[in-house]
């Protein structure tokens, strides 16, 4: 419980939304689970994901200049026809539309915005790049005091760390995840 | 002609796993797409047609592997697509259209590569009974193979790239699919559903997305693939979700054997007499009541039905495979006389 009260009646509120931009929270939005509903948001992870990812799209848009015109240098897809199809048109689309994913993605997976698990082998994957990263961001939560958030980056730091760890010993992974005998 | 052994079930669907009275199969998929190229809703038919020459060229030669089938998905013909479909080999998804797209599939059914479906390559492993290690452990070997050969679109930050960011990360999708008779009939399914709903799983019918649960059978997902490993997510699975529905399952056959014995024999008798004498049954009536006689046998209040004949009946009365096995095109009115007709040579 992070003790936050819900922005439109001081009731509890147990819906927590966070815009983050360029490594900051530009906005924060509290809600009771009753005006979330009045506004048109679901807090509850009960739908199919594909309808879920398009409701969590549409909720934003009414809420914040979203660029809909911002493309995709690579595959010229605009963020306007992902909100419609709730599919990126390449690879490069992650990193052309970072900032705009990551509310979503976190909504989408219990508050997670990095990869934990597995790397493909001939990527040599620099996991110490991605700790550094994730440090930086707790900093930043902590210091405007956004514990709820300051929580889950601690979760996928120490995942990833132990991630790292399995991975420096020889074949750990498989160990680890072999059947049991 | 797809060269598989329609008239019997894959491996998965054969009884033969830990726990299969209440867990059929585990399944695990990853889902992967090649740097380079465009996701497959956007890429043109060149792309495609690249994408599955370069899976012809490095799938087909997958160390240790001898029993592959190539299966040009854009020539089958309906029924055939339908088929596979049927056997869980592809998706709905992968059977429309008329894109460049192919499946390879191995002899026991047990592994599936899926072409140009939603992503470049689905990866899936299907195992009888709850076995989600064994089947992680056989498919992580076969991503790996491809891995070296084929460069998957990779991220730094958010891990194996998907085209939808619902995927992204690990990629992967575990699923286990179960017989859950006893919940329904003491009408306490819904704990099972609340269950996977704590636990941010999903929870589908026997032909997943938007399918219902046709012979109380249901399959339980996960939809978190990112910020969390394969390792974490299988031990959720495999110390959680798993054990605790096959205890809720276990439970209520119980206490129907012990506290509502007439009403679970009049059941399960009553779905062995329609069963053996009627001359017409659509789909969903002939799965509702094999499941009824599966529980009957599996609890021993039914004696000599193979509990094989049941569930090779699950596969072979659905649509596709009734029309192949008999090789001709059937209507739906004829479809259920003919599955009634099967049925009762079968359990004869």
């Amino acid at each position: 419980m992070n003790g936050h009260r819900c922005d439109h009646c001081g009731e509890e509120a147990t819906i927590h939304e966070y815009t983050p931009s360029h490594g900051k929270v530009l906005s924060e939005t509290h809600l009771c689970e009753q005006c979330a509903h009045k506004l048109g948001i679901e807090g509850k992870v009960v739908k199919g994901a594909q309808e879920l990812l398009s409701q969590i799209v549409l909720a934003k848009t009414g809420r914040r200049k979203s660029p809909a015109s911002l493309a995709c240098t690579s595959c010229g897809l605009t963020w306007g026809e992902f909100r419609e199809h709730s599919l990126l048109g390449c690879p490069e689309c992650y990193t052309a539309f970072e900032k705009l994913l990551e509310p979503l993605l976190e909504r989408i997976h219990e508050g997670a915005t990095h990869h934990v698990g597995k790397t493909p082998a001939r990527a040599h994957l620099d996991i110490t790049l991605r700790l550094s990263h994730l440090r930086k961001e707790l900093a930043q939560a902590l210091t405007a005091e956004q514990y709820e958030r300051a929580a889950q980056i601690r979760d996928q730091l120490l995942n990833l760390s132990a991630a790292g760890e399995a991975a420096d010993g020889p074949e750990s992974g498989d160990r680890e995840e072999a059947a049991p005998s | 002609m797809i060269g598989l052994d329609y008239s019997s079930t894959g491996e998965w669907l054969r009884g033969t796993g830990p726990d299969g009275d209440v867990v059929i199969s585990t399944r695990v998929r990853l889902a992967r797409n090649l740097a380079g190229f465009n996701f497959a809703n956007r890429a043109d038919r060149g792309e495609k047609q690249q994408i599955v020459a370069l899976a012809r060229e490095h799938a087909l030669g997958l160390a240790g592997r001898s029993d592959l089938l190539w299966i040009d998905v854009a020539s089958l013909d309906a029924l055939d697509s339908l088929l596979l479909v049927e056997r869980h080999l592809i998706s709905k998804q992968l059977a429309r259209g008329d894109q460049p797209r192919a499946a390879v599939v191995n002899r026991d059914e047990s592994f599936s590569l899926m072409i140009n479906e939603e992503d470049h390559f689905r990866i899936q492993v299907i195992r009888s009974g709850r076995r989600a290690a064994d089947a992680w452990a056989e498919v992580n070997r076969i991503d790996d193979q491809l891995g070296e050969k084929l460069p998957f679109a990779f991220h730094s930050r958010f891990g194996y790239l998907t085209a939808c960011p619902t995927n992204v990360g690990t990629g992967i999708r575990l699923s286990i699919m179960l017989h859950l008779p006893a919940l329904m009939l003491t009408k306490e399914i819904e704990r099972v559903r609340r269950a996977a709903q704590d636990m941010q799983l999903a929870i589908r019918g026997f032909y997943g997305e938007g399918s219902e649960a046709l012979g109380d059978i249901f399959q339980i997902s996960n939809q978190t693939t990112l910020g969390k490993s394969e390792a974490q997510l299988l031990r959720e699975f495999d110390e959680g979700v798993m054990p605790r529905v096959v205890e809720y399952e276990r439970r209520a056959r119980h206490v129907l054997v012990e506290r509502r014995l007439s009403l679970l024999d009049d059941r399960v008798h009553r779905a062995l007499g329609i069963l053996r004498s009627a001359r017409l049954l659509k789909l969903d009536e002939a799965l509702r009541l094999l499941s009824h006689l599966r529980l009957g046998v599996q609890l021993g209040r039914i004696e000599g039905v193979d509990p094989r004949t049941i569930d090779r009946l699950l596969m072979l009365v659905q649509p596709a495979h009734l029309q192949k096995t008999l090789g001709e095109s059937l209507h739906q009115a004829e479809r259920a006389e003919a599955r009634a007709t099967l049925i009762r040579e079968q359990l004869r």
